[in-house]
């Protein structure tokens, strides 16, 4: 039973000049309750545009081209501006990246959690304190925390507060936008199982946002990976991991260190993202792709169901994706 | 850096400064022809004992920087007491001569008109600093419409409006409603109660208004820049995606950081501020420093003119080194254990 | 050359420099041409009927006349090769010291680098208005000692800017390369700084003409101006102390609105030119918040020359 229903999301940036940079086209996934979503790719490729996309706070020139973005039945893009507040962290909440700046440098920390909690809920202030740490203590910050400024964390302290303030209105789900970038491989993988044992007590759906495969793994349910803002392959972890057919998929998985065999050489994919100021005509992945056909340059491939629950952008070899059906 | 090696930087300058000044003013009012301190000392008009006392005060008789007779002679301190240190020692002393109109005290005349240009002074920038905020913030969240445009185009206009003109382009909009010189009605007595002040308070509200209008301008340009910037920063996407609305993210989040700036700009300014008072005040005969600046300088009165420039730089050099004290008490950066 | 030729491109196409240009051309134009567009000579006296003092405007006379029966059109037309020399020669020399300062400054460093930069940050603590009252009722009035004075006390804010440009010229690639083939120093300042710098003064020169035009009629409203010469400031110092209890706004007003016609054009075009010049400021929107800063750090040095000290 999806909780969350992104359908054909698609999330244009207007430039000085007046052109419209096609960061987000066409994506589509759903949440479904108890399960957990990684959202993989490249910086750039358009993810946390998408995330931005789904809670409306996309910037001054962003625009959500099409698409719906269902919730509980309701399509959160055509509520209004104060339907949706209520929305933003009661029922969606986010967690961004680089938490360095992402908490007012000149409040205390406690004081920002309060307001989110004053914010959605109406309970008095001595309540919303206890709370926080209650909220506080499950991040493992100790409350005497509570009254100190931001710069006086560390950063992985940061960024287990701004978790913690994330779940101050028992939301539904979790968008993590790239939790450990910038954070070393300790504190990480602290998040990391910080992330994990919410998930299980709270049941909360979390949806990971990385560049890294690796860490999705461990946490998610469901993986959609993002090319050039658009899908390339969506499916449970398990496929993905296994039987992934996408090749910009099977790229980054090569490309992950295997720590049994270390002596084999660091794969990388050679080349780098198109602009999105001069998007090719046909595939986007095309130019890095090892297994390219004429047809690839020219025309852009569909999102082709293969079997239930896998779905692959990518244009099929005769005898392979047998049985696929446009999606 | 260190908070107190800043401090102690700027204390030093403002100092510094200060020695040049009280230098590059001596130094100016003595290159008159016919030396205006010495002719003064020589006035019938004062009295005997009063001709005396500028004599001894100011050392009229010695040599004007440096004496290099009794330097030779081996009399290093002596070498210095000369109409320069007389004129340092009476300065510390606060006598800063006696003017030629009203052969008054200078110091007397200008503590008795301080308060006028002060009180001008902080109702204007008072004034200009709650519509600069408000106005800025206004701009600044509504980017790209009309009433921002309206703003910016008000604010570059202002710039070319020199101050005096807009007192005069008040003062005929004005005429008859709200009177338009001098300090109070004349020949309103007693000279002090609610009446009296209430009148003071009529007579104040044009040169106010006149040089609130022209600050509130620079005030909404940095408001609305500082605010542009607070807005691009991380915590403000956090407080939307809270659920905050407009308004709660201006005032609880924006605000706060966007203001530091405006505290330096009003000190910084001051040096403006200053020469906008003279023009204010000799357009609506405001009894204040400004105008006995313009007063003294028609009446060729030299010991004023000395005086008031004197007194004028001092508390700009004052208000910068406040500012830069606010600056490193406010700024987060300073404020780290 | 090929940069100026790039930066009047960009220019070509900003509707607010365009239109700044247009305002400071009509009123170059009426200076140059005041002889032709002044209906009569304005140190003249025309019929003096008692009657004709202060006169308000009819058709013989657009703007009436003033205290002593004089034109007031005409003297507003004449008026303006008053301010417009004072701006542009006052505002040249601001600029030419100031660039001087700022490239040696900058290049040498060091302790005279210092010492120079010291010098302006004294400067800029001084209030102007008073100092340049002080200064001109000491040494007495005239167009040039008005000019010097102008001059002399506005070229703090360029320096610093100068400097802090050439600062970070001087480490670049061409510069080395000069340096190691041996070039001289005032070589490589004058054929490979100052062309560098050389857009961002223009840009500064615009605005501060309208600072010395301001500067100007400020003195001569408070008397200090040239009592030979009638400029707009002059014309504001007479209507003001003789004008204004019998409300001749056609006298008070007129030259009070040039003052602001030309300060307007050259500010709305030193704004563009800034925008084009300094990267940092590029914006597409017609105003942008950041040129505006800029532009009071331009006309009123504390602000950025105080964050500049750091």
């Amino acid at each position: 039973m999806a909780i969350l229903e992104v359908r054909n999301l698609s999330v244009n940036y207007l430039t000085d000049e007046g052109t419209a940079l096609r960061a987000v086209e066409g994506v589509s996934f759903s949440l479904e309750q108890g399960r957990s979503l990684g959202l993989v790719g490249e910086s750039g490729c358009g993810k946390t545009t998408a995330m931005l996309g789904i809670l409306r706070l996309l910037p001054a020139e962003g625009r959500i081209v099409s698409g719906e973005v269902v919730y509980d039945g309701v399509d959160l893009l055509h509520v209004s501006e104060s339907e949706m507040r209520e929305y933003r962290w009661g029922r969606i909440s986010i967690v961004f990246q680089g938490a360095m700046n992402a908490l007012n440098p000149v409040r205390r920390v406690g004081d920002q959690i309060v307001e989110a909690i004053m914010l959605h809920e109406s309970v008095d202030k001595r309540t919303a304190r206890g709370r926080v740490d209650e909220l506080l203590g499950m991040v493992g910050i100790t409350s005497e925390r509570a009254s100190q400024y931001p710069h006086q964390y560390s950063g992985g302290m940061r960024q287990r507060a701004m978790i913690a303030m994330a779940l101050a209105c028992t939301p539904n789900i979790l968008i993590a936008d790239e939790p450990t970038t910038a954070l070393d491989v300790m504190i990480q993988a602290q998040i990391l199982d910080l992330l994990q044992k919410l998930q299980k007590e709270l049941e909360l759906c979390i949806v990971l946002v990385t560049h890294d495969l690796g860490v999705v793994a461990e946490i998610c349910d469901d993986v959609l990976v993002m090319y050039g803002g658009k899908t390339a392959e969506y499916a449970s972890a398990d496929i993905i991991y296994n039987e992934s057919l996408h090749p910009y998929t099977q790229r980054l998985l090569e490309a992950f260190p295997d720590v049994e065999n270390p002596a084999s050489t660091l794969a990388s994919i050679p080349g780098y993202p198109p602009p999105l100021d001069a998007l090719p005509p046909g595939c986007r992945f095309e130019p890095r792709c090892h297994r390219r056909k004429d047809i690839c340059a020219v025309k852009s491939p569909p999102l082709l169901a293969v079997n239930s629950g896998h779905y692959v952008a990518c244009h099929p070899d005769k005898g392979r994706l047998n049985g696929a059906t446009n999606r | 850096m260190q908070r107190s090696d800043y401090l102690i930087r700027r204390v030093f300058f403002a100092l510094a400064t200060l020695v040049v000044v009280i230098g590059f003013n001596f130094f100016l009012f003595r290159i008159l022809p016919g030396d205006p301190i010495k002719s003064i000392a020589r006035s019938p008009r004062l009295t005997r004992e009063a001709r005396e006392k500028l004599r001894v005060d100011f050392g009229l008789d010695k040599p004007v920087f440096f004496d290099g007779e009794r330097l030779r002679k081996g009399d290093v301190l002596g070498a210095f007491d000369t109409q320069f240190t007389a004129y340092v020692r009476a300065l510390l002393h606060g006598n800063l001569g006696i003017s030629y109109r009203s052969r008054r005290d200078v110091a007397e005349v200008l503590a008795e008109r301080v308060w006028r240009t002060v009180v001008l002074v902080a109702g204007a920038e008072t004034l200009a600093l709650l519509f600069g905020v408000v106005l800025g913030l206004v701009s600044a969240w509504r980017r790209g419409t009309r009433l921002e445009m309206t703003i910016l185009l008000w604010a570059l206009i202002s710039w070319g409006l020199p101050n005096f003109f807009l007192g005069i382009i008040l003062l005929l909009l004005a005429r008859g409603h709200l009177p338009v010189g001098g300090m109070a009605t004349p020949g309103l007595k007693p000279e002090h109660g609610l009446a009296y002040w209430a009148d003071v308070g009529r007579h104040l509200i044009l040169p106010t208004l006149t040089m609130a209008i022209v600050y509130t301008s620079s005030y909404v340009l940095i408001m609305r820049s500082s605010v542009v910037e607070v807005l691009s920063e991380d915590y403000i996407l956090t407080a939307k995606a809270k659920g905050l609305n407009t308004f709660q993210i201006l005032r609880d989040h924006a605000l706060k950081n966007a203001m530091l700036p405006m505290v330096t700009m009003v000190a910084l300014n001051l040096a403006y501020t200053v020469g906008g008072a003279i023009q204010v005040e000799t357009v609506f005969s405001w009894p204040g420093i400004g105008r006995l600046m313009y007063d003294s300088v028609q009446l060729r009165d030299y010991p004023i003119l000395q005086g008031t420039f004197l007194l004028l730089a001092l508390s700009v050099i004052v208000a910068n080194l406040l500012a830069d004290l606010l600056y490193s008490v406010l700024d987060p950066r300073v404020k780290a254990e | 050359m090929q940069q100026l030729r790039e930066i009047w491109r960009t220019f070509r196409r900003r509707p607010m420099g365009i239109v700044g240009a247009l305002m400071l051309f009509s009123v170059v134009f009426v200076a140059i041409f005041a002889p032709w567009l002044a209906p009569y000579d304005p140190d003249v006296k025309i019929d003096i009927d008692p009657e004709d003092l202060l006169a308000p405007p009819d058709v013989e006379h657009l703007l009436g006349r003033d205290d002593a029966g004089k034109d007031v059109l005409s003297q507003l037309i004449y008026g303006a090769r008053v301010s417009l020399t004072v701006g542009f020669v006052a505002s040249f020399m601001s600029m030419f010291i100031g660039t001087t300062v700022g490239l040696i400054a900058g290049y040498i460093g060091g302790r005279i680098g210092n010492a120079l930069m010291r010098l302006t940050d004294f400067l800029l603590v001084i209030p102007d208005l008073p100092l340049m009252l002080v200064i001109i009722s000491i040494w007495g009035r005239g167009l040039w000692k008005i000019i010097f004075v102008i001059g002399v006390l506005g070229w703090t804010y360029n320096a610093r800017l100068v400097r802090s440009q050439v600062l970070s010229i001087k480490e670049r690639q061409f510069v080395l390369r000069a340096r190691a083939i041996g070039a001289g120093s005032l070589r490589i300042i004058l054929r490979h700084i100052f062309p560098q710098v050389l857009p961002l003064i223009l840009a500064q020169a615009v605005l501060s003409v309208s600072g010395a035009i301001i500067a100007e009629s400020s003195l001569s409203f408070l008397g200090l101006g040239d009592p030979t010469l009638v400029s707009w400031g002059m014309m504001l110092n007479f209507a003001f102390e003789r004008a204004i209890s019998r409300m001749a706004w056609w006298f008070l007003l007129p030259p009070g609105f040039a003052i602001v016609w030309v300060s307007v054009g050259l500010i709305m075009m030193g704004t563009t030119l800034e925008e084009i010049v300094n990267p940092r400021l590029r914006t597409h929107h017609l105003f942008d918040p950041r040129h505006m800063v800029a532009l009071i750090a331009g006309v009123r040095p504390r602000a950025e020359a105080e964050g500049a000290m750091e």
